[in-house]
């Protein structure tokens, strides 16, 4: 009696083209979307390939099933492109699997007919199938996690670079509005990004503005102390603006202290309180001269 | 001979530059020079500009808080200038806030700053050595 391995290996070989024939009517039966978005030439070629790949293994690696090893690599490599590319076109981690499990059914069909009635055979042969079939399965569904895993962590990276911008709103005066849940690395982000262009502006006061930001944690808010803290150890004044009713009352409710900090209701007032501190007023022209700039702008 | 952190006197203040690397004994020996500058000449404002200073340790850190309090207790108005954010963010880590002393972006503002607390404490807006851009005292 031959291996489980060898038998399927031959068996591989005996019926490649029966095999995959059967398979890609499995695949039509199972996965409806998975169908739909590939080509047919080329969900054939893919399959194909994966054939005579899972042969080789088979035949290479013998009754072993360890995808990490040498034997198994090429196969692996080539599920995980498949995987990857799948997961991009945005198929859900069960339709991917979907595709290599469907292999499972015209297998079992092949190795009853082989076994013709040696039901130890059989059930070695199927044990065997079944353990290669879902350590591919497996691994498909890991990669497809991985590619997500990845676009998620280039957005966030992305994020943290879009969302801390640092504005010049007067002379002597930086605004930095803050848009969206502030965790610390980003907090961590925003404070160095302000205090550098503290120095590099030669600013004397800084606005953080928080309308933007839907809550404050006790880490939050631990954060923006230290920030405004280390600005007036570098000899800047820091103002923070647009508190909301809600995040007033958690602040509070959280027992952090402010006391230390200039809060201000509105952006607006707190640029009124910054141009007093460095000496400067916005103030309205007198009615003639008002006309005049109207006029100018106009044009 | 030890290196030393030279200390100018400029009218009544003094003015102290720390250009080089901080370290340990170099800053007891300015605490050290410091205090007995202050006592010998009566001066009633210290500038420490710390611009030049990159990194600072836990026991630097607590040096400079501890100097700047020292010649706040001396009777000097004392004011910190050009500190850098990395220094910043590593003494508020520290727990070092530097309560009771005042900073400034740089040498020019931390002189203007120095020049009015000393007029404010004296009662008199002696107006005479103020430049420019002070005129916001109701601000503060």
């Amino acid at each position: 009696m031959s291996t489980p391995s060898a038998h399927v290996a031959s068996l591989l070989e005996q019926f490649e083209a029966d095999l995959l024939t059967d398979w890609l009517r499995e695949q039509a039966a199972v996965g409806g979307r998975l169908v739909g978005m590939l080509p047919e030439a080329e969900r054939r070629e893919q399959s194909r390939d994966l054939l005579a790949l899972l042969r080789r293994a088979v035949a290479e690696a013998g009754d072993e099933v360890r995808l990490d090893r040498q034997a198994w690599a090429g196969l692996r490599e080539f599920l995980g492109n498949v995987s990857r590319s799948r997961a991009l076109q945005g198929l859900s981690p069960s339709e991917t699997a979907a595709f290599v499990l469907s292999l499972k059914q015209p297998l079992f069909a092949r190795l009853r007919t082989a076994a013709r009635g040696d039901a130890d055979q059989f059930a070695d042969d199927v044990l065997y199938v079944t353990r290669v079939v879902d350590a591919l399965a497996l691994h498909t569904t890991e990669v497809h996690q991985k590619g997500r895993e990845e676009v998620i962590a280039r957005q966030q990276a992305d994020m943290l670079e879009l969302s801390t911008p640092v504005v010049k709103l007067w002379d002597g005066i930086l605004a930095l509005p803050m848009i969206g849940t502030l965790d610390s690395a980003r907090t961590q982000i925003v404070m160095e990004t302000l205090l550098q262009r503290i120095v590099e502006t030669g600013a004397e006061v800084a606005i953080i503005d928080i309308t933007g930001v839907p809550t404050v944690d006790t880490l939050v808010a631990q954060h923006l102390i230290k920030t405004v803290t280390a600005a007036r150890l570098m000899g800047a004044d820091c103002i923070v603006s647009g508190i909301r009713p809600q995040i007033a009352q958690t602040i509070v409710h959280l027992g952090v202290d402010l006391t230390d900090v200039i809060t201000k209701a509105t952006l607006a007032d707190a640029f009124r309180v910054a141009l007093r501190r460095t000496g400067q007023r916005v103030s309205e022209l007198s009615g003639s001269a008002k006309a005049d700039a109207a006029d100018a702008a106009r044009q | 001979m030890t290196e030393r952190i030279p200390i100018l006197r400029m009218g009544q203040f003094l003015l102290v530059t720390i250009q080089v690397d901080m370290h340990d004994r170099l800053a007891m020996t300015l605490q050290d020079d410091l205090t007995e500058a202050i006592t010998r000449t009566g001066a009633r404002g210290v500038l420490i500009d710390i611009s030049s200073l990159d990194i600072v340790d836990s026991f630097i850190g607590r040096m400079l808080a501890n100097i700047a309090a020292m010649s706040r207790i001396l009777d000097a108005q004392t004011v910190v200038t050009g500190m850098q954010p990395a220094v910043a963010i590593t003494l508020v880590e520290l727990g070092l806030e530097l309560p009771g002393v005042r900073t400034a972006l740089d040498v020019d503002r931390g002189m203007t700053l120095l020049r009015r607390a000393i007029a404010e404490e004296s009662g008199t807006h002696a107006t005479s050595d103020d430049e420019g851009r002070d005129d916001d005292d109701d601000a503060n």
